[in-house]
């Protein structure tokens, strides 16, 4: 039977811990602060620069004046980096108790915790726990968050951080290299397939504080990786922030897995940039699930560079009241006999508004490409929207590109048929819902599909009637 | 439960966008019955099964369906589904990515307490054995519900939904149509099957062949949203040999239908009935 789901609200996940931080900028976002945060993490001067270059780009670039809207961010009104404790946690046993609790309110899976040795968790702006599995390190792959990576790697670090998403890409690409603070670095050596998904399990805690991780992947030649990373963040009554940078590099015929499950606090703007270059015969995958927050752009875009490389965007987008979900994936076709798919799964309610905005670009080389790109939405009620703006740009004639789109609703007949065999309203619903965005979860690692299933449940709850 | 199975429908009138289809229906079934309603295309058959079951776009107007003393009209459809009302339907819908186990598992869990589900080992091989009686291929476990089913192989998993839960009352809509000679007996099998003092079945069908491997107690013919003849087994093989026009012409009706345009929306996936 039905169980007695918690209102809006009550935000499931809006508890906050007591928590002091180690060193924290203030509000607002000038030089200074930029170069406090690069002193603070002892960066070397390159980086530095690199920060400040990306600052003044950040005040020259225009506010997007597309997609949703983002009147009320107020970029001083942002704390910038946040320290939560002098020491990294080495082992589990090192990692604060506080910050221990707080991963137990948020009921991470016990499945989880069993690849906690490879858990990169972030807390705050800074990564607090952090160790690698034993094989991983024998088979040469480097995983950490990203600070560390620049202090250890400077030169593998120096050779790809911003090669895929420059500063000058977009205001917030510019303003994460600016600010960035932890994030995971991924590097896989040539040959080299990782068995286990690595996982990062983080979370944004202090109000009104940016999170601005900057994640950076490099595949070498016939490797594989699966990366994961779920995310749930406190409820609080003014905006945050969200504004990562993810880089991917996937070398010759090597694979990558992005999975991403992100549940937002309602308050949040989500603001990301996610890009891959796939080089020949590699191929890249973006699963990707909105639930949650204020505002989200983020389109993961894939640049099919080499021949036969092959990229894909598998993405699901929640909005509920006040949300405006405007997501969707961009491919790149700059090689001959490239693939792209893209499944895009959209749920709105209660007035909620999603848009699914994608671009599937052929330049002159990508003869023999091709590209389908699906988009479904379920819409809840009458209140709530759904857009589909694709974006095509087509300069060679020898191409396939595919579009489906369908819109529907949760069907009286189906809702009948499954009452009939003795499901409830509520129950009939969440299992049309669930079967709606079951491409989508069926590719997730089972812990995370669990826990998908359940926030779907949660926001779900009171959607019907 | 009981022999004492009581399922009466009381003086029903039921209409659909303001018109009335069923006009007053009389029946009244009890413990190891099975009555079969019969009459040609567009007299209320299909009706009366999706008005017991709560069909929201039936609206009832008048009258009872009690079950066991228990108004059933006075439920939300889940709770007459608890109560032990199926209907096995003549068009069941398709739910994409939502496997035939999980749902049949949801429904079982349904009728069970919080922390008392069904283990899975048990539920796998109770639904293996009905799928092997039913001859469905164990594939069909893990297909979406109804999703690019054949009309047959719809049918075929009513009834074995109907098996797994085992209700009280069972009704099937028009669940011969579309099934071939061989399909229909196994059908017909699986029904008889589940015969049982503490139960009673609620056959409608227009065609009598059904009614060669599930022999009926009661025959009623419907007519105009009325039921209009009632018999023994021997009504069923006389509309067989003779058709209908003999009670038409009994009871003076020159149109047997009502509210005609319902009944011809037949929906684009369905095969009709092979000879």
């Amino acid at each position: 039977m039905a169980k007695k789901m918690p209102e809006i609200g009550e935000y499931k996940y809006g508890f906050r811990d007591e928590h002091k931080a180690v060193f924290q900028t203030g509000k607002g976002l000038t030089k200074d602060v930029v170069i406090s945060i690069s002193k603070q993490k002892n960066e070397p001067e390159w980086m530095l620069e690199f920060r400040l270059k990306a600052l003044e780009q950040f005040n020259k670039l225009p506010m997007p004046r597309w997609g949703g809207n983002l009147d009320d961010l107020d970029f001083n009104d942002i704390q910038y980096y946040v320290k939560p404790s002098e020491t990294q946690g080495k082992t589990w046993e090192e990692v604060p108790t506080e910050i221990k609790e707080t991963f137990d309110k948020l009921g991470i899976p016990e499945a989880e915790q069993k690849f906690l040795a490879g858990v990169s968790a972030q807390y705050e702006s800074e990564v607090v726990y952090h160790s690698m599995q034993e094989d991983l390190e024998k088979q040469g792959v480097i995983f950490m968050d990203t600070d560390t990576a620049l202090k250890e790697y400077p030169e593998l670090f120096k050779e790809y951080f911003g090669t895929v998403v420059p500063p000058s890409d977009n205001k917030f690409a510019a303003l994460n290299s600016a600010v960035w603070s932890g994030g995971s670095f991924i590097y896989v050596p040539k040959g080299v397939k990782c068995e286990v998904p690595l996982q990062a399990y983080f979370r944004i805690n202090s109000e009104n504080m940016g999170q601005f991780e900057r994640t950076l992947i490099i595949t070498d030649e016939d490797s594989f990786v699966h990366y994961v990373e779920g995310c749930t963040a406190p409820i609080y009554s003014t905006n945050s922030l969200h504004s990562a940078v993810v880089e991917i590099v996937c070398r010759k015929n090597s694979r990558a897995r992005y999975t991403t499950i992100q549940n937002w606090a309602p308050n949040i703007y989500n603001l990301v940039t996610k890009r891959a270059v796939a080089e020949e015969g590699a191929n890249m995958e973006w699963v990707d699930g909105n639930i949650g927050s204020k505002l989200t752009m983020k389109y993961p875009a894939v640049l099919l560079k080499g021949r036969g490389a092959k990229g894909s965007v598998l993405s699901i987008a929640v909005a509920g009241k006040g949300q405006h979900q405007d997501a969707g994936a961009k491919m790149v076709h700059l090689a001959p006999e490239t693939t792209s798919t893209i499944v895009s799964k959209s749920i709105s309610k209660h007035g909620g508004k999603v848009t699914y905005r994608g671009l599937a670009s052929f330049n002159r080389k990508s003869q023999g490409s091709k590209a389908n790109i699906q988009c479904d939405t379920l819409i809840l009620d009458n209140e709530s929207t759904s857009d589909t703006i694709p974006y095509n740009e087509i300069l060679n004639d020898d191409i396939i590109l595919e579009h489906e789109a369908t819109v529907s609703k949760v069907s009286e007949e189906q809702l009948f048929y499954l009452m009939s065999r003795g499901l409830s309203e509520s129950e009939a619903t969440q299992m049309i819902i669930m079967g709606f965005i079951e491409p989508f979860t069926k590719e997730l690692p089972m812990e995370y599909a669990v826990e998908m299933n359940r926030l779907i449940k949660f926001e779900m709850e009171g959607s019907i009637g | 439960m009981s022999k004492d199975l009581q399922f009466k429908i009381d003086g029903l009138k039921a209409s659909v966008d303001g018109k009335e289809i069923l006009k007053g229906i009389q029946l009244e079934m009890k413990g190891g019955e099975i009555h079969a309603i019969m009459g040609p295309n567009g007299t209320g058959k299909s009706t009366l099964a999706s008005a017991i079951m709560g069909h929201p776009k039936y609206e009832v107007t008048e009258g009872k369906v009690l079950l066991n003393e228990e108004d059933v009209l006075e439920m939300e459809v889940d709770e007459r589904a608890l109560a032990g009302l199926f209907l096995a339907m003549q068009y069941p819908s398709e739910i994409t990515g939502v496997t035939n186990s999980d749902f049949m598992r949801s429904a079982l869990n349904a009728r069970r307490e919080e922390g008392d589900e069904i283990s899975l080992i048990k539920f796998i091989r109770q639904m293996e054995a009905k799928m092997k009686e039913l001859e469905i291929d164990p594939q069909f476990m893990h297909r979406y519900l109804n999703e690019g089913f054949s009309g047959g192989e719809k049918k075929r998993n009513e009834i074995l939904q109907m098996a797994m839960i085992d209700p009280k009352v069972g009704i099937l809509d028009e669940i011969d149509s579309g099934l071939d000679i061989d399909a229909l007996k196994i059908v017909a099998a699986g029904v008889n099957a589940m015969r049982s003092e503490e139960n009673a079945f609620l056959i409608i069908t227009h065609y009598q062949r059904l009614l060669n491997y599930i022999k009926p107690d009661y025959v009623h013919v419907m007519m105009q949203g009325r039921i209009v003849k009632s018999g023994g087994a021997e009504l069923a093989e006389r509309l067989e040999a003779e058709g209908y026009d003999w009670i038409k012409e009994e009871l003076g009706i020159e149109d047997e239908t009502v509210g005609q345009e319902e009944e011809f929306q037949v929906p684009m996936n369905t095969t009709g009935p092979k000879l």
